[in-house]
């Protein structure tokens, strides 16, 4: 147990724990730069985010996030000194540009999109894959290691391949950028995963529980809600955070079935064009705030998604 | 309260036949313990009167009412499962109170109820601790008192104490006689340990197999083993066998082991020349040395009051239990006789035993089956 008690087999010793921890947060540090440049980035102005060599030091400006809601146009001199005091820091900002709020960007309406799709795809795909991973587990069904096979063989082939397929069948079905059709492709690519995560889950779940339920005096349906839900809540998050990270970061699929009212962010943050060319604080902006809800719905629950990960290597 | 009976009852898997027609009556009332090797079927016959198991074919009445086909929340039954079973999610109360919010009983009542049962198990005081941090005893208790608070018709029990450590499941063995002979429910029990089912049973089935092998009190089957299979299940250590061929008339007869008579017990009816065994139980073995019959002492084991001896004959290893006072040796020729009234007698062929005078009327036509 501790770095005095006599020499243990099992326990690493002092240094290869000090060695292993230094390690460790060293990958830490170099995976986390991207990161930090995408949210400093965020913070600087067009010529600085595009200086070389690269600034690491810089004056602070909100103009990127300002640029990243709003749509501007260009007007004379005159015209913007005409104008009366400026409202808010945004408009402070841009009219140093010579130039005019005129209205919202499409940013927020795409972030409502994601949260829609992902939300809605992850809520259909556990709730399928829940009852889907209990019949598995609980019944005998005929060829089940064939049909769990195939479920999962669903996942062997790139997305890109059945690309074209879905993009002709979506346009005949008038599923094309449409919320509905995204939720769909997403719950239909997530499900496998769903069935195959949850039935470990639940396989875990001694029968005697619902056994004791039905002779309780309840039916197989509500002894599966009052007792075998509530003792699969850890694996429900855990799938439903794998399941919501891949919905909420898919680009491939957004890019050719969505292209106005149901994109999603990600293929619209990289069209935010700027003043000669690409706005990169804006795009840095939107990708910053595009990252806060994963990353907080993973840090508040990254034990479940720590044991979603190193599910079987250790036994209760 | 209600009495089961269990008719022709049979139950495969695939191939494999788990139970092979079962007959059995349990009245009103009784203790009863199924009791077998892992695999024998006892479990899959508690399983199939819980309603947890459909049967292949037969029929199980409960209080009179066919309940074949019946699911088991429709049964008027509770069962103790061998890990218990309790809720994790929920507290001792909740536990408790779950098969009551089933019948839809007014919360009032169910709080009453609950308490009630609670001190009649002396789990009064755990009532709002969660269940995971329970002692083996307590979970066992409020195992029991989840079944036993909603009244039922009858309990099973799937080795209720097979987890728990030898100390606690004497005493557990006590607590739950105690508690049947103060509700006084019908109920089944299900072990491998034979025991439990001598201390707690008003009747014992022994199973193998799928199959019934004997039906009786434990004194009947201690007594009286209806098949050699019982004979050598029962007792620790088991019946000794000696092995003949001869025919029997009925009434009296003589064998001859090296040339020394053996008299047996009286039978009923002849039997035919064949392949026979003698049974005869360790603490049925005398020591004696007028006896021409002998064997060298070859172990010895220590057991308090008693000792078993193992004694090397020419018909096999005996096993001998005498008072622990008596000084032997290793190597030690002694002569033995055998009690002839304890002695039972078995067709070595079929395995079943031979009727004779002492055996209880009621076992005879059982015996020769």
């Amino acid at each position: 147990m501790s770095g005095n008690s006599a020499h243990s087999v099992v326990e690493p010793t002092t240094t290869s724990k000090t060695v292993a921890g230094f390690l460790v947060i060293l990958y830490a540090l170099i995976t986390m730069i991207p990161l930090f440049w995408i949210v400093i980035t965020g913070f600087k102005s067009p010529p600085d985010s595009i200086s070389y060599p690269p600034k690491v030091f810089f004056e602070p400006t909100l103009e990127g996030y300002c640029n990243l809601f709003t749509t501007r146009s260009r007007q004379t001199r005159e015209y913007v000194e005409a104008l009366g005091p400026p409202e808010g820091i945004c408009d402070e900002i841009t009219r140093k540009r010579q130039m005019v709020i005129v209205g919202d960007s499409n940013y927020w309406p795409r972030f409502q999109n994601s949260l829609i799709i992902a939300f809605g795809s992850t809520i259909l795909a556990v709730f399928l894959g829940t009852l889907t991973a209990y019949g598995f587990s609980r019944f005998k069904v005929p060829l089940a290691d064939d049909l769990l096979f195939f479920i999962l063989s669903t996942r062997m082939m790139p997305p890109i391949a059945v690309a074209v397929p879905i993009y002709l069948m979506y346009r005949k079905l008038g599923l094309s950028d449409t919320a509905l059709g995204m939720i769909l492709l997403y719950t239909a690519v997530n499900v496998s995963l769903a069935v195959w995560l949850l039935k470990g889950f639940i396989d875990e779940i001694p029968r005697e529980y619902e056994e004791a339920a039905m002779i309780d005096g309840y039916t197989r349906l509500q002894s599966f809600w009052k007792v075998v839900l509530p003792q699969a809540t850890t694996g429900i998050a855990a799938t439903a955070i794998f399941c919501l990270i891949f919905a909420w970061n898919e680009y491939a699929f957004a890019v050719l079935l969505t292209s106005g009212t149901a994109q999603t962010a990600p293929p619209f943050i990289p069209t935010i064009i700027g003043e000669g060319g690409l706005d990169w604080p804006a795009v840095a902006a939107g990708t910053t705030i595009f990252v806060v809800p994963i990353l907080v719905f993973t840090i508040l629950l990254r034990k479940q998604l720590l044991r979603g990960i190193t599910f079987g290597a250790v036994r209760k | 309260m209600a009495e089961i009976r269990v008719e022709r009852l049979h139950k495969t898997f695939g191939d494999f036949v788990a139970v092979r027609q079962s007959d059995f009556v349990v009245d009103d009332g009784d203790f009863f313990v199924m009791l077998g090797p892992s695999g024998c079927g006892k479990t899959t016959t508690l399983r199939m009167i819980a309603g947890l198991e459909l049967p292949t074919s037969g029929r199980i009445m409960l209080g009179g009412k066919d309940v074949t086909n019946q699911r088991a929340r429709e049964r008027d039954i509770a069962f103790v499962f061998q890990l218990f079973a309790l809720y994790p999610h929920m507290n001792v109360r909740n536990n408790m109170a779950f098969p009551l919010k089933a019948m839809g009983m007014p919360r009032k009542q169910i709080r009453e109820r609950v308490e009630e049962t609670a001190k009649l198990l002396r789990i009064d005081h755990i009532l709002d601790s969660s269940v995971s941090g329970l002692a083996g005893g307590d979970r066992q208790r409020v195992a029991l008192g989840r079944a036993i608070v909603r009244r039922p018709d009858c309990f099973l029990m799937d080795e209720p104490l097979g987890t728990l450590d030898t100390e606690f499941r004497d005493l557990m063995v006590n607590e739950l006689r105690d508690l049947h002979d103060r509700i006084h429910a019908t109920t089944v029990y299900v072990t491998h340990d034979q025991l439990e089912a001598m201390s707690m049973a008003d009747k014992i089935a022994v199973m193998n197999h799928g199959i019934i092998e004997q039906f009786g009190t434990p004194d009947e089957i201690y007594q009286h083993p209806a098949t050699m299979y019982v004979a050598d299940f029962i007792g620790s250590p088991p019946m000794n066998f000696v092995h003949f061929e001869s025919g029997l008339p009925p009434g009296g007869a003589r064998i001859s082991l090296d040339g020394n008579a053996v008299e047996l017990p009286r039978l009923i009816h002849s039997a035919d020349y064949g392949k026979k065994a003698l049974g005869v139980r360790p603490e049925n073995v005398l020591i004696d040395d007028s006896s021409g019959l002998r064997g060298a002492i070859y172990g010895s084991e220590y057991l308090g009051t008693n000792q078993v001896l193992t004694i090397e004959t020419s018909h096999g290893m005996l096993k001998a239990r005498v008072p622990s006072h008596q000084q032997f040796s290793l190597g030690d020729n002694v002569g033995l006789g055998f009690m002839t009234e304890t002695l039972s007698v078995f067709d070595a062929d079929t395995g079943r035993a031979l009727a004779t005078e002492r055996t209880p009327p009621t076992l005879r036509d059982h015996y020769h089956g």
